[in-house]
């Protein structure tokens, strides 16, 4: 189980911040959630939205151990 | 030398006066405290507040990651960095940045530099509550200038 956390306008549009998801790989995890709600699934594959596994950021495919914590980050505003 | 952490992030309201105090407090080879607080706007009415939204344990590490980066640069003796997070009313204070330096000229470049990253590259996302609803805002053009003024 991925433990899924959605920062900012990503948040607002799936209406959760946090949701487990049983998912082997970051390709299987976005499968997962675009069965679920594929706007959702479009938007986290959109422009300028980052990945971090276990807080730190990653390109590309990653495998997901039990327990990991996968963020989707999109732009970041400043402070 | 401060018992506290040297990067922050709060929820509640806190007294910048306070936080200088506390951050000068100690310091025998110091000469330089420069400090910086920023505040929310009002924005005429059309901002009712400010909702700021942070990765814990992600974006006070990309903060330290980066202050720390900073105290090499400018040669810095110590930093301070408290910064709030969630529902934020105009007037109330965002974020206090202190520097403490052997002399002036390094302990005002870091500072600025500092905000500058803060301002535009820091791990936030940020949400105007106004008369006509919500909007997220993005780093202005200024923002990412200042940013880029160090690179």
């Amino acid at each position: 189980m991925a433990r899924v956390l959605l920062f900012g306008r990503l948040a607002d549009q799936a209406g959760w911040r946090e949701r487990s998801v049983e998912a082997g790989t970051l390709t299987a995890l976005r499968d997962a959630l675009a069965a679920a709600d594929p706007d959702l699934a479009e938007a986290l594959g959109g422009p300028g939205v980052q990945v971090a596994i276990d807080k730190a950021i990653v390109r590309g495919e990653a495998t997901l151990a039990a327990a990991t914590e996968v963020a989707f980050l999109p732009p970041m505003s400043g402070g | 030398m401060t018992a506290f952490p040297s990067v922050s992030l709060t929820h509640q309201a806190f007294e910048p006066g306070a936080l200088l105090t506390t951050f000068c407090a100690g310091r025998d080879e110091t000469g330089a405290v420069a400090s910086f607080v920023g505040l929310a706007r009002a924005e005429h009415g059309q901002a009712k507040a400010l909702e700021l939204e942070a990765y814990p344990g992600f974006t006070d590490a990309a903060i330290a990651e980066f202050a720390e980066q900073a105290k090499v640069r400018f040669g810095l003796h110590d930093y301070r960095i408290v910064h709030r997070v969630g529902r934020i009313a105009p007037g109330e204070a965002i974020v206090f940045v202190a520097t403490a330096a052997g002399h002036r000229r390094a302990a005002f470049e870091a500072c600025d530099f500092l905000m500058d990253w803060l301002k535009s590259r820091a791990p936030f996302w940020k949400k105007e509550h106004g008369p006509d609803g919500d909007r997220w805002i993005e780093p202005t053009a200024q923002d990412r200038t200042d940013a880029e003024r160090w690179d």
